[in-house]
Order: C-alpha cells, then structure tokens, then sequence
C-alpha cells in the first residue's frame, strides 16, 4: 500500500510545476516526480511563418528568457541564411546575452532563492520571500535588485525595451550602438561588479549551515554539458558544446550545432509535458545530463577574465561541487564574468561600427542554433520550404537538459527529508529548493514570489486526506 | 466647372464643390473622419465602412467617402453611436483574422493598430474566429499574408487604376472573401504581375510585405500615389 504527496504547485520557479512523492507502507520514500503541467506549442504554431518572424516569435516563449530565445532562433536562421554576420553584430549580441544571464541569475539567486539561503529552509514561509529578505538584510534584497536592474537596462540600451526586443534580427542586429549608450553601460559596470563579489563573498559565508543541503540536493554524478570557446573557455553566444563526465573527463568535444541530432536524444515521459533529452550514446537513462551555470563551469577550462577565473579557481577547490547546490554559487561566478566580459566587449575599438547586418536570402534549407541560456543550453533547431516558410521546428529548452537529474534529484531530497509519519513544511520547501537551484523555467512566461498558495496533500490510497499542510 | 455648396458639418458652416465627397470638405475643413479603405489617388469603394456618418433627415448611416456633399446638408461625423460602430467595426477586423500585433512586421507601423488606437480599443468583445490561412510566399520580392489581410481592396485598386496589371482580385464571398493573384494562383507564379510594389506599398496592414523583414521592420511608403495619380490626371488633360 502506497501513499502520495502533492506540492501543486511547485513555487518561486518560472512555470507551473507539480510534484509528487510516492510514499512506501512504511512511511519512507519509494519515488518522487517532478511534473510539468503546462503545454505550449510553439513548435507547432510557428509552421507556415516566414522565418524572418522567428526570432520575435519565438522570444514570446519566455518573458524572463526572451533574449536566450532571441539569441538562439536569430542564430538558427543565419544558418538557414548562409550568413556570417559582421563580427560587431556578433559582439553587440553577445554583450545582450551576457546581460540576459546576469539578470535571469540575479532574479534566480536573489528574488527566488536567498529567501531559502538567508532565512533558512525551514523558516515561516510567510516571510521566506523578498519581503521577508527587505527586513531582515535589506542591502542583500537590493543588490540583487540592482543586478537586475542593471542587466535588464543594457538590454534596453541595446533592443529599446526590456523585455522583447525586436533588435536581434537574422543576419546580425537592428541598429548600431551608439557611443552615449555604450558610456552609459560601461558606467554600470564598476558598481555591478562590486556588488557581484559580495554576494559570493556572502553565500560562501552561508555554506557552513547548508551541509546537509549540499550532500542531497541532486548530489550524484551525471554528465555536464556546456559552451566552450576554442580554447576550452567558458563561452555563452557561440562556440562549441562539450560534454564532461562527473571526474572531469571530456567526453565530447568540439561539437557543433550540427552535431545535436547524432548526440543529443529526447525522451518523453508520461507524467510530464517536458521533454527529457539525454546524452544519446550513453542511452536513457544513463545518458542524463545537467546543463547550465554548474555545468558550464564544470566543462569550461577557464573563464577568459580574471575575477571571475580567480572565484571560479576557488570553485574548483570544493570536493562536492557535483552537488546542485552549487548552482547557486555558479550563477554568481557567471554573474561576475559577464560584467567582465561585457567591459571588454564594450572596449574593442570598432564595437560602434554601423555595420551591424548582413542580408541574404534564404541559402540553407535546415539551420540549427545554440547558444548558453542562463539555465543552460538552448537549441533551435528549424527546416523552410523553398520560398523561407516554416516547415519544421524543434526546440530543445535548457530546462529540458535537466529534466532528468531534477527528477532524480527530487528524489534524492525527498528520500532524505521526508517521513510520511510527520510532515513539515520545511522538509516540503527542501524537495522544492532542489528544484529551484535548476531555476527551470517553465513556462517560461510566469513566476511567483514565494505567495502562491502551495497545498500539500498526504493521501491513502483510497483517497482518504491523511495530512495537510497549506501556505 | 462644378457648382459651390453650403453644407454644416458638425455644427460648422462649410463650403465645397457638389462633386466632393463628405470626407473631401471634412478633412478640407480640418475634420477627421476615420479611414481605412480610402486612399487619396484610389478610386473609393466604401469597403471599411469606417467613415459612416449621420446625415439629418436620412435614417441610415451613410459612409463619407463615397457619399456627395449637397446644399444645406447636415452632417453629423461624431457621436456615440458612430464611435460604438467604429469600434464595432475594427473588433470585428481583428477577431475576423489573425492579427497579433507583437510579433507583426508592421507593428508600431500599421493603419490598423493606430485607427484601433485613436478609437481606444483596449480589447475585442467578440470571440476570435482564429481562421486558418496559408502565408503565400512565392513571390521573390513580397508576400501575402492573409491572415493580417482586412479586404479593404487598396491593393485591388492601386494594381488595376495605377500599375494597370490588374493581378489582384477577391475570390469568394462573404467571410469566405479572400485576395487573390490572377485566378487564385500563387503570386510567384502570377503572370500579369509586374513586381512592380506598389500593392505592398500602401497596403493598411502588414499583409502585403517585403521578405527579409523583422518584427516590426516593415515600413510602407504611400506617398508616392497621390503624386503618379496627379501626374496621370495632368497627361490625360482632366
């Protein structure tokens, strides 16, 4: 006789998500999924468009990721174009897509899980918000309003607005930058930086309390994928995919967006809307992935500028880095490099130049695009007709990569913390905290502030309400 | 030579030639009428229905464009109930078609979006009919896009009165009411088409584009028509 536990919905992550976690007769935990509830169908609407659309269309996925689909799809169709756009176009996409990175991880780190990390997993969920932060380190919740703040401005400096920008456009960008804007970014920076270093600072500080955290959340080796330059280097716009074991070892390298359909296979699961891709030669399930900061820094040799190569040196000192906690500090070290890396690009010497936008036709029937979201790698993958409609669309979402370890490690915390005999909101909150340092983004259109109602139900199998915990 | 007649519109005492249209003397006396089929250098046809107006002593609502000036008319082109029918009437083209603004190559600059603007349409009240229409993209050059098409006929006009190809045409009636290139053909493989875009050029919508545009990248030029159809008067001695 088995008993269920429902979180529904899963809160402070972009999306709607459930879990559920199947209790044994004896009170323990046999399994837990984690399930996405919702269904979006972009792959199928965008069948019949003109594919110079897609990059617009396709950033209404996401209001938090709009510029990583931005990226990905203008990407995808410079490929169908046959294009190599002018290098500034590439440099000023790059500069966005590091702003993308640095505000999604600011509102991951900050808005939805230092409320866990500050005041404590198990601490009253009425106050384990943003609010609750404002009150108890009031400059902790506004630096990481500011990170945010300042990302989403150079997105706006660069696209006009915050917040689906038309700028990125197949064969380069819209419009040149202009020197003023350039200042007014590059005068951000300094102050950005500064606080970036204290938040690392701040979290490492915060590891001591998190011990028994840290050796269950998604704590297991898998493979990590990520973006590296061709020197091995961390890279987030373009450059090639490569696939680490958890010892380190490279077991794919230098793969280009070509390569996808020979590496990368889905699966779908009946219990969830999201796909579960996995590494295709290892098969399901033992080819399961992670993607994202953690794995980005795991595959990465170096980071090309120094601060954040220094804090990602330190990183690697860690003996438990293959745990998903440590996400979290990924996403502050990949915080800092893209201030860094943001200064330099802004800095080269013809980043104003106004060729920014190559024009072709349509001179390749299949293109594919991938670039590093903040959660992690983002494909796009689209075939056209002979007159540039849409014939065919696949998109492989970071959140997809890790589908799989999040399932597992739902598991993992849920075996850890929760008894069925006494259950407490705290042990709940854990099984979604796992969750959180994925940041999934769901939906991604949709994200709660620690306030959305979560409804806990203990259910016999008969239906019976065993147990009930409601927020 | 065409005689002079008095007529109030809205109260104001205005004057114009008999062969002038309501919208004629309106927009000659500073008075604005919401268009969308109109085109200054096209013939008119009274398609939108947009610039109905009260006319006192005549029940029905008639539309300005199409309807002549006569002495001691009185022409009302603002009320409530005409605000209501315009609004009506540009809900009605939005649920008929598929007109997502965001992610249209004509947003911020499409006649559509700004009449539903300046007459404050904040949402449609009827439900959408979500049609399903293919994209003809087989013209080198320009594309069709139906589902942003709202059958005002400019491109109708402008390819027959101006260009003189004639190419466009509307098949089928009523809601089955569609643009066609020579007999139902793709325009790619139009023979009478010259290429010559001006169809694209002063369509309302983002309906009628040029390939290779972005979001909100498709900008039309329609000044050109009043100028050719000025110049085609003059050689022809009207």
């Amino acid at each position: 006789m088995t008993k269920e536990i429902t979180i529904n919905p899963v809160t402070r992550i972009e999306g709607h998500g459930k879990i559920t976690i199947y209790l044994a007769e004896d009170g323990s935990v046999s399994d837990a999924k984690f399930h996405v509830t919702q269904l979006r169908g972009f792959e199928k609407f965008a069948e019949g468009r003109p594919f110079h659309e897609m990059p617009s269309l396709m950033a209404r996925i996401c209001g938090i990721c709009p510029v990583s689909h931005l990226i990905a799809s203008a990407k995808a169709c410079d490929a169908l174009l046959g294009v190599r756009i002018p290098p500034v176009a590439a440099a000023l996409r790059r500069v966005m897509n590091l702003a993308q990175l640095a505000q999604s991880h600011a509102l991951s780190f900050f808005y939805l899980s230092a409320p866990d990390l500050l005041l404590g997993m198990d601490s009253d969920p009425a106050q384990r918000n943003l609010f609750g932060m404002l009150s108890a380190n009031p400059q902790l919740a506004r630096d990481g309003v500011t990170l945010r703040q300042n990302g989403q401005q150079i997105i706006e400096l660069l696209g006009g607005k915050r917040i689906h920008p038309g700028w990125v456009v197949p064969g380069g960008v819209a419009e040149p930058l202009s020197a003023e804007k350039r200042d007014q970014i590059l005068a951000m920076l300094p102050n950005a930086i500064a606080i970036t270093q204290q938040a690392i600072h701040w979290f490492k500080e915060q590891l001591p309390r998190f011990a028994e955290e840290i050796s269950a959340f998604a704590n297991f080796p898998t493979l990590h994928m990520g973006m590296v330059d061709r020197r091995g280097n961390l890279e987030t716009y373009d450059g090639y995919l490569r696939i680490v074991d958890a010892e380190g070892n490279v077991v794919e390298d230098r793969m280009t967006p070509e390569d996808y359909l020979d590496l990368i296979e889905e699966a779908a699961e009946p219990h969830s809307f999201l796909k579960s891709p996995y590494y295709k030669p290892r098969g399901y399930v033992d080819g399961m992935l992670r993607v994202g900061p953690l794995s980005r820094l795991l595959a990465a040799n170096q980071i090309s500028t120094p601060l954040a190569n220094a804090a990602l040196q330190d990183f690697r000192q860690i003996p438990e880095r293959q745990s998903s906690f440590y996400f979290h500090l990924a996403r502050l070290i990949e915080i800092l490099y893209a201030w860094e890396e943001i200064q330099r690009v802004l800095n080269l010497p013809d980043i104003l130049s106004e060729h920014v936008r190559a024009h072709a036709e349509p001179n390749a029937f299949e293109g594919v695009g991938i670039s590093e979201a903040p959660r992690g790698t983002l494909m796009h993958h689209y075939k056209i007709d002979k007159h540039g409609l849409i014939t065919y669309v696949n998109l492989i979402i970071a959140t997809g990569h890790n589908n799989l370890a999040m399932n597992a490690g739902v598991k993992q915390v849920a075996q850890r913390f929760v008894r069925g005999d006494r259950l407490t909101e705290g042990m709940l909150n854990r099984v979604e905290a796992v969750i959180r340092t994925f940041d999934p983004c769901l939906s991604c259109s949709t994200h709660a502030v620690g306030q959305m109602p979560l409804h806990v139900q203990l259910l016999a199998p008969n239906g019976e309400v065993l147990d009930e915990i409601a927020r | 030579m065409s005689r002079v007649v008095t007529l109030k519109i809205n109260g104001q005492d205005v004057s114009g030639r008999e062969d002038e249209s309501i919208l004629d003397v309106a927009r000659e006396n500073g008075i604005e009428i919401p268009t969308l089929c109109q085109l200054d250098g096209l013939s008119n046809v009274g398609a939108c229905r947009l610039c109905l107006v009260e006319i006192v002593g005549v029940s029905r609502l008639l539309p300005a464009c199409v309807t002549r000036v006569a002495e001691g008319m009185e022409v009302n082109t603002e009320s409530e109930r005409l605000l209501r029918y315009r609004r009506m009437i540009v809900e009605m083209l939005f649920s008929e078609g598929n007109h997502v603004c965001p992610v249209c190559i004509s947003n911020g600059h499409c006649e559509l979006q700004d009449t539903a603007i300046a007459l404050q349409i904040n949402h449609i009240g009827m439900p959408y009919r979500f049609p399903v229409r293919q994209v003809d993209a087989s013209h080198a050059r320009y594309g069709l896009d139906p589902n942003r098409c709202i059958l005002c006929t400019r491109c109708v006009r402008v390819c027959d009165e101006i260009e003189g190809a004639h190419t466009w045409d509307i098949m089928g009636r009523g809601i089955a009411s569609q643009l066609v290139t020579d007999l139902a053909t793709p325009w790619g493989e139009s023979e009478t088409c010259t290429s010559c875009g001006k169809c694209v050029q002063i369509c309302p919508t983002g309906a009628l584009f040029i390939k290779g545009k972005s979001v909100g990248e498709m900008t039309k030029r329609p000044d050109f028509l009043p100028y050719l159809a000025m110049m085609r008067n003059r050689k022809n001695g009207s």
